[in-house]
């Protein structure tokens, strides 16, 4: 059997966090009471028309500019014609050909051995969402909820050939991708919801071969997981499909989570035909080149340079500054901790660590924390002065996440202070004492077992030696004998 | 004298001086709907309560010495594929029977705003698509001129109702002369402004880039004020143009000398009734003698903009009317398996034969690998149209033209021969293409006593000068005067 490799194009979806619709003043939020957010522009009453959300076209642009894409300066918008339920138009409002809003851009993913790799994205475009089926079980009929009708909806396609060779590299584009969708504030991200919804289409093909497999496109894949899941699954059915002589149809394929596999719904081997033509009752967007500037140099900073920014001026690890940029809020949550604080390395570890512990046993985000930056910024500086140890820290933060106290509070009224060299002193001659053939061992060269001597004395002082002390008290009270 | 002869300012001058009631003005009108409607057959829903209501309430402010506006207390008749909140909107189609909007179109807002009384809505072509009524999937209008002849169309029913006195003017729509022809075949003045000077909003779509409300009246004057009070731009229509709206009626100062008047030699070809090119030469002569220059011009693209229309035209139709799926509202078939059955089923039941077929020709036309030779290429001979008429405007205010190939045909006359019916559009198609404005008044009667319309077209924006021409004409004329006579049968 040949080698076989993958390669995956990649659509996705992001429905617009505006106040209102793409075309009509009906509030945009995602479920509600069927029906109860629509007007005769979103369930295409005769006569009615579309207007622009002004606030859609910007979050289109800026996505665009942050994915490094070319602004079309005039763009189209074009009727996507079918018949369909959910569609109270008949046609969908959506952009097609060569002038969608964002045009040859591309985003870098970073692997887990730290190289990183351009994905190459082929256009940005915006258009309307559907209303929403909802079936009977059985009993005959289905109904329509047009809550989600004209929802602005952001596509956002790769390239083709397809830079994307493998299900992980799918799985980091795609949460790339979303935290960049965040960070610009378009986007809840939230997949499960389906506000954001990628579709894979993997395809294969034998090592050296130089033409691409035919491919399928994966749907409703609900989380990261699933993508990478999905596209592994749909890949080695593709191969096996080839190896026993077959032929992959070109189709739709669902993605079942829980049974692990993917299930034909629709073939695509005949073209759709959408009948697409310039959208008449909306006149072409021109942009200004100078806008387009402005928002250039409005956008925020964006995971990746944010990442690379808290390694340099923090000195973090690349693991630690990747975790902390996957949202906005935790890398300012860390930037505010880190103010005035010598030792954020620590910070960080404080954050990734304990505070993330905590934090998500409450179903909190780090940011989220009853625990402010400059509480734990507070905390890691009684470390750093050596007025507090950070096996006491462990217990501390515990107990300031649970009532919201400071350190110095907590470590007040739980006497926590550390305990005085004289105090130190006396433990270590005690351990020594009832230890005399641990020492003996020591004395006969066995270094290691000092640090069952240390751990004795850590006990005996619940923690508040501080190690330094200990160390050297132990050395002194063994030179003596 | 009647109520129901006078001139729709005549009417709202006589009301403001409180000569007579606004309720008056509409009872007469509602009594001759009563009188003629069952021979004329102009409306698909006459709104009597509403009317009265609305008189009353105009009334009312009169007698508490209250501000009203230009149009307090004046009936008018809407074409019916113009959405009413809680009147029943058809489109003379079965697809949209028992459709109530829950909305008004912007131009019914601003008449309503204008203290306008809506009488009700008037009969069309299914959707808008013909040129005589008879492709109403409920019934055909009757020409009050003579009731064997067509009233034209597709505003048939309003251009009908305005001429035998049932409403003193009405709106119509005009996508490919839909309100010039009729005003020609019923002996009105009838508009279609610049596209976009009129919202589209609530004007239920048949090729949106065509579209266009605008008036019909039996004098000039009653256009231009009409046309005041619908014209402007409307944030709901983002085709609608952001420019101001003149006072039209000030326009009118019959001063038309200087003025350059074009005859593009093209729409004088064969084709042409002999009768109506005499009336429309004529009236180029009274232009002349009232100090209009005129001289000879040429649109070479005019014999591509049938063709290319009837591409544009039916290919954004087979979009627009996609929506009637019989999910929602309108008609819907009793006897449908899944969802496609029931699209199949409801369309084939509700649409008329004139309807599928455009549908036909528009999908066709849009199809992968036909788009370019078909759609994209009427677009480019539309450019090519436009351009034809911006060199014009280099040497000429307004062009003139017959308004239509003859006088209203007969029903049933061309029924059978839809290339000839197609045919009766051919010199009001090209202002549409182009999206400038285009005006029709009547120029004289046939032998048999029909009218006869012409036109007179613009650069974009030029209503003021095409209504003053037009205005200085009739001064000149007597043809506006004249009214068929329905009351003597
Ligand atoms: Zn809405």
């Amino acid at each position: 059997m040949p080698l076989y490799e993958t390669h995956v194009g990649m659509e996705c979806h992001a429905e617009l966090l505006t106040e209102s619709k793409m075309f009509c003043g009906c509030r945009n939020e995602f479920g509600g009471e069927p029906n109860t957010r629509t007007c005769p522009v979103c369930l295409g009453l005769p006569g009615s028309l579309p207007v622009f959300n002004k606030k859609a076209i910007e979050h289109v642009v800026r996505t665009a500019l942050a994915l490094n894409c070319t602004i079309s300066l005039h763009s189209v918008f074009h009727r996507k014609n079918y018949f369909y339920p959910d569609l109270p138009k008949g046609y969908q409002i959506s952009q097609y050909g060569n002038t969608p809003i964002g045009v040859n851009g591309w985003l870098e993913i970073e692997k887990p051995d730290g190289t990183t790799k351009k994905i190459h994205i082929t256009r940005v475009h915006l258009e309307e969402d559907t209303g929403k089926l909802i079936h009977s079980d059985g009993a005959g009929y289905s109904v329509v909820d047009y809550n989600r009708s004209s929802v602005p909806l952001m596509e956002i396609v790769t390239a083709f050939p397809p830079d994307i060779e493998s299900a992980e590299e799918a799985r980091l584009y795609a949460e790339t991708l979303r935290s960049i969708l965040i960070y610009l504030g378009v986007s809840d991200g939230k997949m499960e919801q389906g506000s954001l919804r990628a579709e894979p289409n993997p395809s294969v093909r034998p090592v050296g071969s130089d033409t691409f497999g035919t491919k399928t496109e994966l749907k409703n894949l609900n989380s990261f997981r699933s993508v990478q899941r999905g596209i592994e699954y749909e890949a080695q059915r593709q191969i096996e499909v080839i190896e026993s002589g077959g032929r992959v149809t070109q189709e739709t394929r669902g993605w079942d989570d829980e049974k692990g596999i993917s299930f034909s719904q629709r073939s695509k081997e005949v073209e759709q035909e959408y009948r697409y033509f310039p959208e008449p009752d909306l006149i072409p967007l021109e942009f200004d080149p100078e806008w387009l500037e402005s928002l250039r140099a409005e956008l925020p900073e964006l995971p990746n340079a944010k990442k690379r920014r808290l390694m340099e001026q923090y000195g973090l690890p690349a693991t630690d500054a990747a975790q902390l940029v996957l949202e906005r809020e935790t890398a300012d949550y860390f930037e505010q901790a880190a103010r005035g604080v010598k030792d954020t390395k620590a910070v960080a570890n404080w954050m990734l660590g304990d505070l993330a512990r905590l934090a998500n046993a409450s179903g909190l985000a780090i940011h989220a924390a009853p625990i402010p930056p400059a509480a734990l910024a507070e905390m890691v500086g009684l470390i750093e002065s050596g007025a507090m140890t950070g096996k006491i820290a462990k217990t501390v933060i515990e107990e300031m996440f649970a009532t919201g106290k400071s350190a110095p509070q907590v470590v007040q009224e739980k006497g926590l202070t550390v305990s005085g060299a004289d105090e130190v002193a006396g433990i270590v001659a005690k351990v020594v004492a009832a230890n005399p053939d641990v020492v003996a061992k020591i004395k006969a060269g066995n270094d290691k077992s000092i640090g069952f001597l240390v751990g004795q004395v850590m006990k005996e002082s619940k923690g508040r030696a501080k190690p330094d002390d200990v160390n050297r008290l132990l050395r002194e009270e063994m030179d003596k004998l | 004298m009647e109520l129901y002869t006078l001139s729709a300012r005549e009417l709202a001058d006589k009301i403001q001086a409180r000569e007579v009631s606004a309720r008056e003005v509409t009872d007469a009108f509602l009594a001759c709907i009563e009188r003629v409607d069952s021979d004329v057959r102009a409306f698909v829903t006459v709104t009597a309560q509403q009317a009265r209501a609305a008189a009353d309430a105009v009334d009312a402010r009169l007698a508490a010495k209250e501000e009203v506006s230009s149009l307090a207390g004046v009936p008018i008749a809407l074409k019916d594929n113009l959405c009413t909140t809680g009147v029943e909107t058809t489109c003379s189609s079965k697809i949209l029977r028992g459709f109530v909007p829950p909305y008004n179109a912007t131009v019914v807002e601003k008449l309503s705003a204008a203290g306008a009384v809506s009488l009700g809505k008037a009969t069309m072509d299914e959707f808008a698509m013909g040129s005589s009524t008879e492709n109403s999937g409920l019934f055909t209008t009757r020409n009050p001129w003579d009731l064997t002849k067509v009233p034209g169309g597709s505003s048939g029913g309003s251009a009908a109702a305005v001429a035998a006195g049932e409403a003193p003017f009405a709106l119509g729509s005009d996508t490919g002369g839909s309100i010039r022809q009729p005003a020609a075949f019923c002996g009105l003045v009838g508009v279609k402004p610049t596209y976009g000077r009129v919202s589209r909003y609530g004007l239920v779509a048949f090729a949106s880039s065509l579209d266009q409300i605008g008036p019909l009246a039996r004098t000039v004057e009653d256009a231009a004020l009409l046309l005041s009070v619908i014209a402007g731009h409307d944030p709901g229509d983002s085709t609608s143009v952001p420019r101001s709206v003149p006072d039209y009626r000030a326009a009118l100062t019959g001063d038309i000398k200087g003025l350059r008047v074009g005859i593009p030699k093209e729409y004088f070809a064969e084709g042409i009734a002999t009768d109506v090119r005499e009336a429309v030469t004529r009236a180029i002569s009274v232009l002349e003698g009232l100090g209009a220059s005129v001289g000879e011009t040429s649109l070479p693209y005019t014999e591509y903009a049938l063709p290319a229309y009837y591409i544009v035209a039916p290919a954004e139709a087979s979009s627009n009317l996609a929506r009637y799926d019989g999910v929602r509202y309108g008609h819907r078939t009793r006897n449908a398996q899944g969802h496609i059955d029931l699209f199949e089923k409801t369309r084939d039941e509700g649409f008329g034969d004139e309807v599928k077929q455009r549908i036909m020709i528009g999908t066709y036309a849009l199809s992968a690998g036909y788009y370019d030779a078909f759609y994209l290429k009427a677009q480019q001979v539309r450019t090519l149209i436009k351009q034809d008429f911006d060199r014009c405007w280099e040497n000429f205010d307004a062009l003139i033209t017959p308004t239509a190939p003859s006088a209203a045909f007969g029903i049933g006359e061309k029924t059978d021969d839809p290339l000839a019916m197609k045919l009766s559009d051919i010199c009001t198609i090209p202002a549409n293409m182009a999206g400038i404005p285009a005006l029709s008044q009547c120029c004289g009667f046939t032998e048999s006593g029909l009218p006869i319309g012409v036109q007179l077209m613009g650069p974009p924006f030029s209503e003021e000068t095409l209504l003053r021409l037009a205005h200085a004409y009739e001064q000149a004329t007597d043809w506006h005067t004249r009214r068929p006579s329905l009351d003597k049968k």
